[in-house]
């Protein structure tokens, strides 16, 4: 870094305006940073509880049976040529040695076959019956927290005004692209506002992924099956429908893991406490010599803009 | 750079590793088992909201059974009345019906065979997650619990079976009288049009289209009416039942 860009440096003679550099605003009402932090807790557990479910049976299929020798992905074990047990994952006619983690990960008296290790899975043990006690009491919480969060978002009109692109959006998308490409992100009042990329995430992860898996789990139900059976028939059948809702969890996953990075490189801190507090600072724009009125030294301090509900 | 990567690894990993020790620790309490369980009394009633009780489970055409239908949990009976049974090709099998009923009976496969018979062609969807097609034929248990006559008092049906999963543990089964009702519950005595197999129950099965695989209980010995479940084994109503899984399978 060089001295220039420092307060000490050639600009120190000149007379500085009095202008925050950076000003605090009421970003996430109380009520969507309650449900996405139960969000992160029921997600969280599902997740992991679901590993477990799947664990009992660690394969995939398409259409409506399980026939031997029809899964189009699996961990297993099989033994080497010194007679070790060693961990495989299939996915088609692709076979991986995953020794550790996926197939033969180490239990509480060695290593054990079990599809995700125990790192992985609510509870560590392989335990069928309590993993489904714990996946089936949060999708109840995952399910009422998202109708919660869908009811609430539409009545503020936070879904109509943050998350469904406008027309600009669109036109900016391919600049949008390049923008996260390169890692760089809106400053100032831009930072509030969500951008095209985001808006799409949002809307796929709520939309595609929370409705998919739902109804996905719902397909596997014997019972709901009675009744939704046309669904389940045109995604191609129950173990279609088992595969599909493991495909999103991982696309949940994926959508997490990007959600972390982007928090992580726009100000970790900064960004935790806006869903913690609701309060979240944003630059005064440096190519804005003339602040706007919005952005008086008056003003500063917590704010009154709308929260980026 | 490397260490921070370590330490970011080793972060992940020990939050990871405390919430499942969390968990862990939750799972093994008296009190956490049963506020999950909650959830269960909710799926029940809200699945019979959704899905009524008089709805039916699809039924599958000739082309989509299974190859094999993979048999799960006990394949061969060792006690002793089972292998006698066995030995004559169960010509000496009669099912005993009893408990709350007015007219206690002792049937055979034949005697089933006149009260009722019903072919269908059902899923069975195992709680570990696979799924396999049957076909089966058998009599419908309404047509049973008609012919016995059912006490006002009674509540659930119990199955007990001939299999034990450990030394004096035998498999049994329940199912409250609106699924004993249901017209795809069925006494079933052929798989894919033979006599059932040993593997899958034989001679004669539980066949229930809207709940998991380990309601469909094998090896029928006898059928009990009962006011509650509270004194048979466990008393969770059910050998899987006993070892934590929901009493209600229809997810």
């Amino acid at each position: 870094m060089s001295t220039e860009s420092l307060d000490g440096g050639a600009v120190s003679s000149v007379p500085r305006v009095v202008v925050p550099s950076r000003r605090i605003v009421y970003r996430h009402a109380l009520p969507i940073r309650i449900m996405h932090w139960i969000n992160v807790i029921a997600l969280t557990l599902m997740f992991l509880s679901g590993l477990q479910i799947f664990n009992a049976h660690p394969r995939l299929y398409w259409g409506n049976r399980s026939d031997e020798g029809t899964a189009i992905f699996a961990l297993g074990a099989r033994q080497d040529a010194a007679g070790k047990m060693q961990g495989v994952m299939r996915i088609g006619k692709h076979e991986f040695t995953t020794t550790g983690v996926l197939g033969v990960s180490n239990g509480a008296d060695g290593p054990q076959m079990r599809g995700f290790p125990s790192w992985l899975t609510v509870p560590g043990p392989q335990w069928l019956a309590m993993g489904r006690r714990w996946h089936f009491f949060f999708a109840w919480v995952f399910v009422l927290n998202g109708l919660c969060f869908v009811g609430y978002a539409l009545a503020t009109r936070h879904l109509q005004r943050d998350l469904l692109p406008t027309g600009a959006d669109w036109r900016g998308i391919g600049r949008s692209i390049v923008d996260h490409l390169r890692f760089k992100h809106p400053h100032g009042e831009e930072a509030l506002r969500y951008n095209i990329l985001q808006r799409l995430a949002y809307l796929t992860v709520i939309f595609v992924f929370g409705v998919g898996i739902v109804l996905m789990g719902l397909a596997m139900s014997p019972r709901m099956d009675a009744v939704l059976s046309p669904m389940v028939e045109a995604v191609g059948g129950r173990q279609s429908a088992r595969t599909i809702h493991f495909i999103i969890a991982w696309g949940f996953v994926a959508f997490v893991l990007i959600h972390l990075f982007e928090v992580l490189i726009t100000g970790v801190f900064n960004q935790l406490r806006g869903m913690i507090t609701g309060y979240y600072a944003i630059d005064a724009s440096p190519g804005d010599p003339q602040p706007r009125a919005e952005e008086m030294p008056a003003e500063s301090g917590p704010s009154e803009d709308r929260p980026h509900d | 750079m490397t260490d921070r990567r370590s330490f970011l690894r080793m972060t992940m990993a020990g939050a990871a590793g405390m919430l499942i020790a969390g968990c862990d620790r939750i799972s093994q309490t008296l009190w956490g088992p049963d506020v999950l369980g909650k959830a269960e009394g909710l799926n029940r009633r809200a699945q019979a909201l959704l899905s009524p009780s008089s709805s039916m489970a699809k039924e599958y055409a000739e082309s989509d059974i299974s190859p094999v239908f993979h048999p799960n949990g006990t394949t061969m009976p060792a006690t002793p009345a089972y292998q006698a049974l066995m030995a004559d090709n169960f010509r000496g099998y009669k099912l005993q019906v009893d408990g709350l009923v007015s007219r206690p009976a002792m049937l055979s496969i034949d005697d089933l065979k006149r009260l009722d018979m019903r072919t269908q062609i059902t899923r069975h969807d195992c709680v570990e997650g696979w799924s396999a097609i049957g076909k089966w034929q058998g009599t419908r248990l309404s047509a049973v619990l008609d012919h016995v006559g059912v006490a006002p008092q009674a509540r659930f049906v119990v199955f007990h079976c001939f299999d034990e999963m450990e030394e004096d543990t035998p498999y049994y089964e329940s199912i409250d009288l609106a699924e004993a009702r249901h017209p795809q519950t069925l006494l079933a005595f052929t798989l894919n049009d033979q006599p059932l197999p040993v593997p899958n129950g034989a001679p004669l099965r539980l066949r229930i289209g809207r709940q998991l695989g380990y309601k469909q209980a094998k090896y029928l010995a006898r059928i009990e009416l009962v006011s509650s479940f509270d004194d048979i084994g466990d008393g969770k109503g059910g050998y899987w039942e006993d070892q934590g899984y929901e009493w209600y399978a229809g997810i």
